[in-house]
């Protein structure tokens, strides 16, 4: 059987189960509504456009602060792999800054920027710019001595070896870079809008939790899921896979 | 003199605080369009020679000229072809080729300069490939008609063959033949085969290793194609062997 035919038989599989289960009250419909309903939350969401809105809303902060924080992490990437003096000191507190979740700078983010966009934007790039900068880092640092060699055999140094040659070598670490500091934004996206303020899906779902919507809660972490595998399997595990036959990895 | 060496040294301090001598007294003069084996033992430091004029090492004293200019970077009027390929992969053969030449031409004029070099080594059905779509020989080629595509007056090629199977390289050894007698570059080529020495080489600089020395520059006065002179190909290569086996006798015992 082929794996797509497995997957679709899964999920019917699975959702039949869901369906059984509520309908046969194994659980209470307030507590665990049924695919039911929150297909029905889903319609009511797309025809009154809360969720569209809320879907704009978060893919324009999660642009802004994906795109900073890649700039960012790219510019602090190629310092730190440039400069021993940076790698030294910069480079030791990356690590322990990559270990904090993001999330946890919201207090102060607020306390700076108030309970505003600015918070929400703000914790985006922190969950994007440090692993980017480490990947790039290790991508700089990777590149083989011998297309270097090449290079300059062939009358390439400074800016021009870096621009030609060393950059696009560490292209592979760049895409993983980016799929990383994507999946660590889209996270801390939903973490921030929940804990601030609207729109966005991350709003709507602590909209729908107050007001005990529980199939609309659902509804809102189906659609970051099925947006986060999306955007991961379809763009950068396809853009991974042919940057690595291409680059020969 | 085309190419002059005179009085190289090369030598490094290890972890351990002894001095290493990879290169001593080397001195060495080739005139313009020699074709030059320098053949050695592994360890007797030919490819660090090769890698020292082509500017990548610098040695700890002497001096080599090309052309009447000092040497102590690299430059584009010294073609390198390493044992890998070291094409870049993420640039088709054609842009490869034309890496070099950048700076100093149009896109256009480069592309046709490419394509010249490319039909050079037989590979103009590949110009928009990639590398990872070419076998190793054909993508050894690419690294060929690159470093002629910069129009370099001295070729240096360090073990090129050195990776690729045995029918790969004897085709490529006639290619490279054709190649050197139209283009009538000076070449240096760097290898531990004897006999691949013999059939492309005027001159086999021979060199001992622990310290890197020069054992003996030997003629190589077989008219050529040499397929065709099999009988003095093998009075030169025990001719040679007798100086190699002393040292490749060194190397063993040293491994032992």
């Amino acid at each position: 059987m082929k794996p797509i035919f497995k997957r679709i038989l899964f999920f019917v599989i699975l959702i039949g189960f869901w369906s059984l289960g509520s309908a046969l009250e194994w659980w209470s419909e307030i507590i665990f509504p049924s695919p039911l309903s929150v297909w029905q939350s889903f319609v009511s969401g797309i025809e009154d456009k809360t969720l569209i809105y809320g879907l704009i809303a978060s893919f324009r902060r999660l642009a802004i602060g994906l795109s900073i924080s890649l700039l960012l992490g790219t510019s602090i990437g190629i310092l730190i792999a440039k400069s021993k003096t940076a790698d030294d000191t910069i480079g030791s507190i990356l690590l322990a800054l990559q270990s904090v979740p993001s999330i946890v700078w919201l207090p102060l983010a607020i306390m700076w920027f108030g309970l505003n966009e600015k918070a929400v934007i703000f914790i985006v790039i922190l969950g994007g710019t440090f692993v980017m900068a480490l990947n790039i880092r290790t991508g700089i640092k990777n590149v083989p001595p011998l297309y270097i060699k090449a290079a300059r055999t062939m009358g390439a140094g400074g800016i021009d070896l870096f621009r030609r040659v060393i950059f696009p070598a560490s292209i592979p670490h760049v895409v993983t870079g980016s799929r990383l500091a994507w999946a660590f934004a889209w996270r801390a996206l939903m973490a921030g809008e929940l804990l601030s303020t609207g729109p966005g899906l991350g709003y709507t779902l602590r909209y729908a939790s107050d007001f005990g919507d529980m199939s609309l809660v659902i509804c809102v972490m189906i659609i970051i899921g099925v947006i986060g595998a999306i955007v991961d399997q379809l763009i950068f595990q396809r853009i991974e896979k042919n940057v690595a036959k291409r680059w020969g990895l | 003199m085309f190419l002059t060496i005179n009085d190289l040294n090369k030598q490094f301090i290890d972890q351990n605080d002894i001095t290493n001598t990879v290169l001593q007294d080397i001195n060495l003069n080739v005139e313009q369009g020699e074709f030059i084996s320098i053949l050695g033992p592994s360890g007797c430091g030919k490819s660090t020679l090769l890698s020292i004029v082509a500017g990548l090492t610098s040695a700890t004293s002497g001096q080599i000229n090309v052309d009447g200019h000092s040497i102590s970077k690299p430059g584009k009027d010294r073609g390198v072809v390493f044992q890998e390929p070291a094409l870049f992969p993420w640039l088709t053969v054609k842009e490869n080729v034309i890496f070099p030449l950048k700076k100093e031409m149009s896109k256009s004029e480069a592309i046709t300069h490419a394509k010249k070099y490319l039909k050079m080594v037989q590979l103009t059905n590949y110009l928009d490939h990639y590398p990872h779509e070419l076998s190793g020989g054909m993508q050894q080629r690419v690294a060929i008609a690159r470093a002629l595509a910069m129009d370099p007056t001295l070729l240096l090629m360090d073990e090129p063959f050195g990776a690729l199977d045995e029918q790969t390289r004897s085709r490529l050894h006639t290619q490279l033949e054709s190649i050197w007698r139209d283009t009538k570059k000076t070449i240096l080529f760097v290898t531990h085969s004897i006999t691949e020495s013999i059939k492309l080489s005027d001159r086999i600089i021979v060199m001992g290793t622990q310290p890197g020395v020069i054992l003996t520059d030997i003629k190589v006065d077989i008219p050529r194609p040499r397929e065709d002179h099999k009988q003095e190909m093998i009075e030169i290569e025990e001719h040679v062997m007798q100086y190699l086996k002393k040292e490749i006798d060194k190397v063993v015992s040293g491994e032992l």
